[in-house]
Parts: C-alpha cells; sequence; structure tokens
C-alpha cells in the first residue's frame, strides 16, 4: 500500500468494458462491492493485478480497470503465484468459483495456500455450474437434482473453508454477496493480510440454483442463521443474540440458548489462534447454509510469505556466493587450455 | 620395470554393472581425466529407470559408454572396443556389442552361482570357453578391494565392497595412461565428511592402479594423445547442464531476471537441480505441485516482465498443452524446454527418442503456431537455449527448445565462449500509451511482435486472457473476420521468424545426388556416417535444421537441389512427414525406435544403401 493516500475513486476501478453477467446474479453485487472497496486499499491502481480461471465469475477481470489476466480453467492460482513470485510489490488477486477452484483446480488452491503466496483467492459460491449451464458443482448438496443428476447428486460436498484450513492457508473467511457491508469489511482484511486470504463468498445463481443461501440471506431468517464471527467477542447469534455457540466435555461444539448460567461458557472466537483445530469446528457447525452458518474471518495468523522467502533466498545466494559472474560461472570446474 | 606403452587414436570404453555399483560415476570420472588430459570424447550414460532394480537381474544393468580420441569425434562410438563387466547380468547384455578380439574385464568374484543363474547362464562363461574370441581378463576385484581397505578404522565389508567400481577405474586409469592426481583429489574432496570412506575409495583405486602396473595379465598399457582442438579454454559438459546456463546467460544477455518453474521428471530435473544452485543469478526457481501448475506460473512470471521457462519431457509435454495454447493467444514470451525420451505414456524415461517434434509442432487444439528450436549436441544445449530466448523475447511468443535424454545426460568437451561474444538480446517494454493518449496491449510493430507492459507500470492497465482478441485493442471479440484475422496474424508472425534466422547450411563438396536431412542429437552419428562414407570416395551432403518452425526459408529450395533425400530420425518417422507436406519432394524415411542412438555404421549402410 502506497505511504501517501492516494486520491481514487471507485470509478477509476471500472473499465470501459461492458458487463454481461445474467441481469439479476450475484456477481454484480461482488463486482460493486470490489470496486467500491479497492479505493480504500490505497493500493496505485498499477499495482492491482486480477487473475482468474473459466466460469462466471472468472470474467471478473475484464470489468477491473486494473491489469489482469482470464487464465485457463482452474488455473488461475498457479499464474497468479508466478505473477505474485515475480513481483512481490504487486497486489495480486484471483477470482475463482466453486467449480473453477475446488474441482478442476483443487490441486493448486490448496497449494497455494500451503506456500501462503501473497494471493487475494476470492472463490464465488454458488453451489452449481453456471457457465455450462446448470451442472452440479463440488459444493452442490447431497441429492441436488441438476441436468448431470437428473436423480440426484451422489457425491459428498466440500466445506470450503474446511478445505483452506486443512490446507494451512494463514486467512480463511467468509461472507454473502448481498451483505455489501460485511462483504466490503472481509475483502478489505483480506487485503492488508499478507500471505494467502482465501475468501469464500456465498454467491446467489439465479438462473440455475436461485435461492441456494436464502436461509442466510431472507429478511425472516437471516437473523437466526447468520452466525456473525467477531474476533475477541463470544460466538453468538439470533434476533436477541439469543443464541450461543459453547464446548461440551467431549470436545464437540454445539449451539445452545444462552441464559445467565452457560452466558460465560461461550466459545469467544480468536482468529488468531496459531491451531486450527477451533475454527474447523466451526467450519463445520453447519451442513450446509441451511441453519446456523458462520462467516467473518474464521482465521488470521502470521507466517512467512512466500514470495518474499523466494526473494530474500536469492538475497542469501548472492550474499553467499557473490553477485553471479557469468564468465567465472563458464569457467568453472575442471578446465584445460589449448595453446 | 615399467611397461611398454602404446599409442592408439581412439578409444571406445563401456562399464557395465548392477545399479547400485556406482557405474555413472566411474565413466563420470573417467571422462573428466580424459578431458583434462585433451582428447576430444563423446559419453553415453545408458541407465534403467528404476533406481534399484534387484541385485543381480538383467534389468537392473546400468552402463556407461565414453568414446575418446587424439582425434575430432561426433559420437560416444558404435562398438566398445573394452567391455568393463562387474557382474554376469552386465556381461550378459552387453557383450554382443563388444567387438571382436576386445578387451574384456570381468569382475570374477560377481560370477557366483546365485549371480550366474539371475542372469540365465547355465554354465559359468568365464570358463566354458564360450569367451575365447576376446582378451578376456579375470580380476578378483570384489576380494582386492576387500584385501586392500583392511584395517582402515571405521570401514565396514560392505563399505570396503562398494569401493570395486574405483578399483576399477584405478584399473583402467592405469591401462590408458590417465591422469591419478585428479581423480584423487576429487576422491578426498567428495567423501572429506566421512574420512573412513574416503580411505577406503584411495586404497581401492591405488590398488586397481597398482595391479595395472604389476600384474601379469597386461602385458603393455596403452595411451591416447590429447586432440588438435582450436585454442581456448575448455571444459566437459552435458546437455542439462549446457541448457541451464544457456538460460542463465540469456536472462543475463537480455538483462531479464530469470523464472524457472518445473516439476520434477526424468531426464529434464537436472536443468531444475543445476538452475537452483545459481540464485546468486537472481535467478527465480519454483518446483510446482504439477506439470500444468509450472507452466502456468512461467506463464504469470512472464506477464511480470521476467524471462519465464519451463522445462518437462514425456507426459509432461501433454499436460502442459493447454498452458501453451494460453502463452500463444497471450503472445507472451516463454521458453518451454522438452527434453524427449521415449514414449507413448511413461514410455522409456531414461531412453532417447526425437518423438516429440510433431507434439512440439501440433499438440495444441486450434491454430496455435510455436517456433521450435532444436540442440543437436550436449554442449550446443547453450546457444539453442540462447537463440530460443532470443526469439521468445524478440516476436512475444511461447517457444520450443527440444533436446533428448542422449542430449541431456551425454558430455562433450566444450570451448568456454567468451561471455562478451554471446548475442545480447534486445528488450523493451512498454512504458508509455501506444495509441492516441491510450494503451492497446495488441498493437504489433513490424514483426508483428504486440508490446510487454509490465504490472506496476503507471498508465498500462489491461486486461489479458484467453478469449479471442480484438486486434489492436485486446479487447474480448466474437467477430467471426477478427477470429480470422487473428489466426493468420499469429500464424504470419511465427512464419516472419523464417526471415531471421541463418539459412540451412548445407556440409557438401559439390556433385553430390544424395542429402541427408537431420535434426537434434542425430547431427554427431550423421556426420560421422557421412565422413565414413566420403571416406570411401562417395559423395553424401548433410543439412541439419536447428529450426523446425518455421524452417529456414532456403530448406525448399535445398531439398530441391538434391535429386534423393533421405531422413534419419529417432522417431517413426516425424521430420519427414513436414518436409513432405511442406515442399513437395519424395524425402526417404529411416528410423531406428530402440531407446538408442544411432551407431554410426548403421547410418552409413543406409546411406551406402541409397547412393
Amino acid at each position: 500500500m502506497a505511504d501517501e493516500v492516494l486520491q481514487l475513486t471507485k470509478k477509476d476501478f471500472e473499465s470501459d468494458q461492458e458487463v454481461r453477467w445474467c441481469p439479476g446474479c450475484g456477481d454484480y453485487a461482488i463486482l460493486s462491492a470490489m470496486q467500491a472497496a479497492m479505493p480504500a486499499m490505497n493500493i496505485p491502481r498499477e499495482k492491482v493485478v486480477f487473475v482468474s480461471g473459466i466460469g462466471c465469475s472468472s470474467r471478473f477481470p475484464y470489468y477491473m480497470n486494473t491489469y489482469g489476466m482470464h487464465s485457463i480453467h482452474g488455473r488461475a492460482p498457479a499464474v497468479a503465484t508466478g505473477i505474485a513470485t515475480a513481483a512481490p510489490d504487486l497486489s495480486v488477486w484471483v477470482i475463482t468459483g466453486d467449480g473453477d477452484g475446488l474441482s478442476i483446480g483443487g490441486n493448486h488452491l490448496i497449494h497455494a495456500l500451503r506456500r501462503n503466496v501473497n494471493l487475494k483467492i476470492i472463490l464465488f459460491n454458488n453451489q452449481i455450474y453456471g457457465l455450462t449451464k446448470g451442472q452440479y458443482s463440488p459444493t452442490s448438496e447431497l441429492g441436488k437434482v441438476t441436468k448431470s443428476t437428473p436423480f440426484g447428486s451422489l457425491d459428498q460436498p466440500f466445506n470450503p473453508i474446511a478445505l483452506a484450513l486443512g490446507s494451512e492457508a494463514t486467512f480463511v473467511a467468509r461472507s454473502i454477496d448481498v451483505d455489501r457491508k460485511h462483504l466490503t469489511e472481509v475483502l478489505h482484511a483480506a487485503a492488508v493480510h499478507k500471505g494467502s486470504a482465501f475468501v469464500e463468498i456465498y454467491q446467489n445463481c439465479n438462473i440455475f440454483n436461485d435461492g441456494a443461501f436464502e436461509d442466510l440471506t431472507s429478511r425472516d431468517k437471516k437473523m437466526q442463521n447468520q452466525i456473525r464471527l467477531q474476533h475477541g467477542e463470544p460466538v453468538r447469534f439470533g434476533e436477541n443474540n439469543e443464541k450461543g455457540v459453547r464446548m461440551t466435555g467431549n470436545a464437540q461444539l454445539e449451539i445452545v440458548d444462552v441464559d445467565e448460567s452457560n452466558e460465560s461458557s461461550l466459545l469467544v472466537h480468536d482468529m488468531h489462534r496459531e491451531d486450527p483445530a477451533l475454527a474447523f469446528m466451526l467450519a463445520h457447525i453447519a451442513r450446509g447454509p441451511h441453519e446456523p452458518t458462520p462467516i467473518g474471518i474464521f482465521r488470521s495468523v502470521e507466517r512467512t510469505v512466500y514470495g518474499d522467502a523466494m526473494t530474500a533466498q536469492i538475497g542469501a545466494a548472492r550474499e553467499k556466493l557473490g553477485e553471479g559472474d557469468m564468465a567465472k560461472l563458464l569457467a568453472s570446474g575442471d578446465t584445460w587450455t589449448v595453446n | 620395470m615399467s611397461k611398454e606403452t602404446i599409442s592408439l587414436d581412439r578409444v571406445v570404453i563401456r562399464f557395465a554393472g548392477d545399479s547400485g555399483d556406482g557405474m555413472q560415476l566411474t565413466g563420470d570420472r573417467f571422462t573428466n581425466v580424459s578431458a583434462i588430459l585433451g582428447n576430444d570424447l563423446s559419453t553415453l550414460p545408458d541407465f534403467p529407470a528404476e533406481i534399484r532394480a534387484p541385485a543381480g537381474s538383467l534389468a537392473g544393468v546400468s552402463g556407461f559408454q565414453i568414446h575418446f580420441s587424439s582425434e575430432d569425434i561426433l559420437t560416444p562410438g558404435d562398438q566398445p572396443n573394452v567391455l568393463v563387466a562387474m557382474n554376469p547380468a552386465a556381461l550378459k547384455t552387453n557383450l554382443k556389442d563388444l567387438q571382436t578380439g576386445g578387451f574384456l574385464i570381468v569382475n570374477e568374484d560377481a560370477f557366483t552361482e546365485r549371480n550366474l543363474e539371475k542372469a540365465g547362464y547355465d554354465k559359468n562363461p568365464l570358463e566354458d570357453g564360450s569367451l575365447d574370441g576376446y582378451q578376456l581378463i579375470k580380476v578378483k576385484m570384489t576380494q582386492m578391494t576387500v584385501d586392500a581397505t583392511k584395517g582402515i578404522e571405521g570401514v565396514t565389508k560392505k563399505d570396503s565392497e562398494r569401493a570395486k567400481n574405483m578399483f576399477a577405474l584405478g584399473l583402467l586409469s592405469w591401462m590408458y595412461t590417465r591422469p591419478v592426481d585428479p581423480t584423487t583429489e576429487w576422491i578426498q574432496k567428495r567423501f572429506a565428511k566421512a574420512p573412513p570412506i574416503m580411505e577406503a575409495n584411495l586404497a581401492a583405486f591405488k590398488a586397481g592402479h597398482a595391479f595395472g602396473e604389476t600384474a601379469e595379465l597386461f602385458a603393455s598399457h596403452y595411451e591416447v594423445k590429447p586432440a588438435v582442438l582450436k585454442k581456448g579454454t575448455y571444459r566437459n559438459i552435458t546437455g542439462n547442464t549446457a541448457l541451464a546456463w544457456g538460460l542463465i546467460a540469456a536472462a543475463d544477455r537480455a538483462s531479464l531476471p530469470l523464472y524457472y518453474a518445473s516439476y520434477p521428471i526424468t531426464p529434464a530435473s537436472d536443468v531444475l537441480h543445476e538452475l537452483s544452485k545459481h540464485k546468486n543469478f537472481g535467478v527465480a526457481t519454483l518446483q510446482a505441485e504439477d506439470e500444468i501448475a509450472a507452466a502456468c506460473m512461467a506463464v504469470g512470471a512472464a506477464f511480470a516482465g521476467q524471462l519465464a521457462v519451463t522445462a518437462t519431457a514425456g507426459p509432461g509435454i501433454d499436460l502442459k498443452s493447454e498452458t501453451l495454447g494460453l502463452a500463444v493467444i497471450l503472445e507472451l514470451p516463454m521458453i518451454i524446454c522438452d527434453v524427449q525420451r521415449g514414449g507413448p505414456s511413461t514410455g522409456l524415461p531414461t531412453k532417447i527418442e526425437q518423438s516429440d517434434l510433431l507434439a512440439a509442432m501440433y499438440n495444441r487444439h486450434g491454430e496455435a503456431p510455436m517456433p521450435i528450436v532444436a540442440a543437436q549436441s550436449p554442449s550446443d544445449c547453450f546457444a539453442a537455449a540462447i537463440e530460443a530466448a532470443r526469439i521468445a523475447i524478440k516476436y512475444r511468443t511461447p517457444v520450443f527448445l527440444l533436446s533428448d535424454s542422449f542430449l541431456a545426460n551425454s558430455a562433450e568437451p566444450w570451448r568456454i565462449p567468451n561471455v562478451k561474444d554471446l548475442p545480447v538480446i534486445e528488450n523493451t517494454f512498454a512504458t508509455e500509451p501506444n495509441k492516441d493518449g491510450e494503451f492497446w496491449p495488441y498493437l504489433r510493430d513490424e514483426n508483428l511482435a504486440r508490446p510487454w507492459a509490465v504490472p506496476g507500470t503507471p498508465g498500462l492497465e489491461h486486461r489479458i486472457g484467453g478469449l479471442e482478441k480484438q486486434d489492436g485493442t485486446g479487447n474480448v471479440s466474437y467477430d467471426p473476420a477478427n477470429h480470422e484475422y487473428m489466426t493468420r496474424v499469429r500464424a504470419a508472425k511465427v512464419a516472419k521468424i523464417a526471415e531471421d534466422i541463418d539459412p540451412l547450411h548445407v556440409d557438401e563438396q559439390g556433385g553430390e545426388e544424395l542429402l541427408v536431412v537431420g535434426w537434434g542429437s542425430t547431427w554427431g552419428s550423421i556426420q560421422a556416417a557421412v565422413r565414413r562414407v566420403r571416406a570411401q570416395g562417395h559423395k553424401v551432403a548433410h543439412a541439419h535444421l536447428r529450426h523446425l518452425n518455421p524452417m529456414p526459408k532456403n530448406t525448399g529450395e535445398v531439398l530441391k537441389r538434391f535429386s534423393r533425400v533421405l531422413v534419419p530420425e529417432l522417431n517413426n518417422g516425424q521430420l519427414v512427414r513436414m518436409l513432405r507436406a511442406e515442399y513437395l519432394v519424395d524425402a526417404k524415411s529411416y528410423t531406428k525406435i530402440q531407446g538408442q542412438p544411432f551407431l554410426a555404421a548403421e547410418l552409413e549402410t543406409e546411406i551406402l544403401k541409397r547412393l
């Protein structure tokens, strides 16, 4: 981020390309939130790179007036790793979806996370394949009826948050497309995090999977189903904060009705906790977005950033071996001279 | 009394033993001292894909052949004059190649009943007279090594026995009058951290040397005088090392950082190992999670303005294809090195084949032309890497650099170039808007290359991607006419490189009717065969293609000057198809697909047939 305050506005981040998602798609809200969140991050526009794979969400870079690359299916984390390690001063964002990031590109996602490459990976999870017109995805629920599963899906879905935690990710968060304020806060926190930040955004596909997250977004249900994680605060939710999460005697999380007798036993959220086990348990407290589900930052810890480590290793090699000298290299080892 | 020394022009030795017998190391050491002595040389390591196949088995035999000479030589030699067989399996698999009357030096101790049985011998060949056609020298190498290392503190019997390869090296060093000091120093350095092992290896080496000097078995020893080479400082170099150094040199000459991402795969891994040692040149190396990621990381680094390289072999090429298509449409500079090996699928991972030429040419969906550069000898990998980088950077395109398993592992003397004489690679990054105050990422220069605008450059923010691009603006375009235009312009850009490369040189003396056309690592074998045929008073011409796409502008004219064209290849006929398709010439194919290089004699016979 720049030292001085840059006078940037949302408009500076809007490209001249016509946005071509289906009317009503959740992607519009995310794009708008991103463009609006960027000025506050205070990063010069030329230092920002958006990289995507293939899928509806992956058109995103064309609409951001920054550097960008729309790459190939599933490979955005690998392409972005190349960019971020070659030029560690850039702010590199990966835009992916549940099919792109978790199915065809699952391998690159987990390896980028474990390396802690300085990438902000934003996964739009709509639990469906949209661009190919409605097949089930790795996050679709068991039994899901789609074009490719007329008798119901047999696949156990991934829990993206748990997968990221299992991949040793240093920053893991979840937000919702329609919650502009929450989404903006999470994107900002991801931007300032040093290393890989993984953000899952529940995104509504109004054509092929409309209402998938309605239990978390509708006016009448959202308060009882959104568990908003706040660092340093007890984990509570409900219309009047009447519900809470606590640890049972046999090391499981349970949801309880809060009263004076159990208030002090509620779990206090600590996103900086080194051990990811509690975050993992929180990720699994909901079996799907139809019941009380945590949103917010699950984990935010510090670890060496991969690109910095690569740069440091080159520096250390120069220190130890001296600046590379081509002539010396070519003449190294056993040589002989013919006169 | 010192024994008589006989002078020879050239010798071919093959060391053969179990995978665990250290034959590659022995061969490598013999090679280095021969190089220091000033011999011209060429080597052929030949080892199984299994790291340790069952001991004593035929499958586990590892060999290393060295051809050294006082004259200019081109190949590792057709027929060994000397075979060192460390066990019955090594004898069984290698004897057929040994010259009749040649030296056959065997480790007698390894010819046990059990080992003989494993190698499929009913009777001991050392005793049944079946080896009477050779100068059989039976040496109790294991026993003598154990005896020589007796009393060295901290050395187990197993350590002693393992040092027998140094006994063999000592013996051969005596036989061919190789200097002793460089090997002694090398042993001291290599085993510096384990003094007892160092002592054992030194003792074994000395014992082998002394055995040659004193044993009644050898009437004389031999010398091969230094070759008359051009003035200069020389070193020995393998193709993979030359390739790695060529990449470092290219980055240096282009003033770009080198970024190398790859996934371990035989026989390309040594390039990663070598480059990883030289981070002080600003070289970034990254071992990716898979072949696809390695190629994608290179694309990312190319976008970020570095000399991006990935390397692979065999199945890795298939995996990288989609990413190469992306690099083609992005029009970013990048090099993909293919150290070819036997295929399809896992195929023959450690053996040579030139079977990826058509893959390099066509193995991408859609119309996705890529320039192809091929190295023709181990040391030539250095120059080929610089040439690949020059084309990639100048034309903003991914470039295929073809090597193969023979070039990768073989060594030859290399006259070290003067760094100042290496070509400078010009590169200019875009820094300013280029069209009425805007930046158009697909506005082309006179070479049809587009500007390279690196993230971080203010005012040039732009988006690129795998969707078809509008010419000029680079915006996504589904316009039918634009797609046809862009397809043709990408092809024209690659075709235009023909104006910027050396014409095809023909090695000819006038009046030839037959032209032999090759590419890649067959250069040495073809050239050796051509010389042999000429020595017999016949006429034959040789042309060798460094650029396979585009080919030099005069290629068609050259082919049509000869009434007969022969194309030898280590595949099922790939270049020959390209030549016939492109130039409508009745070129004939001669191929070998055995995981081994051509013997000069095979090509000699074939050329004689076609004269």
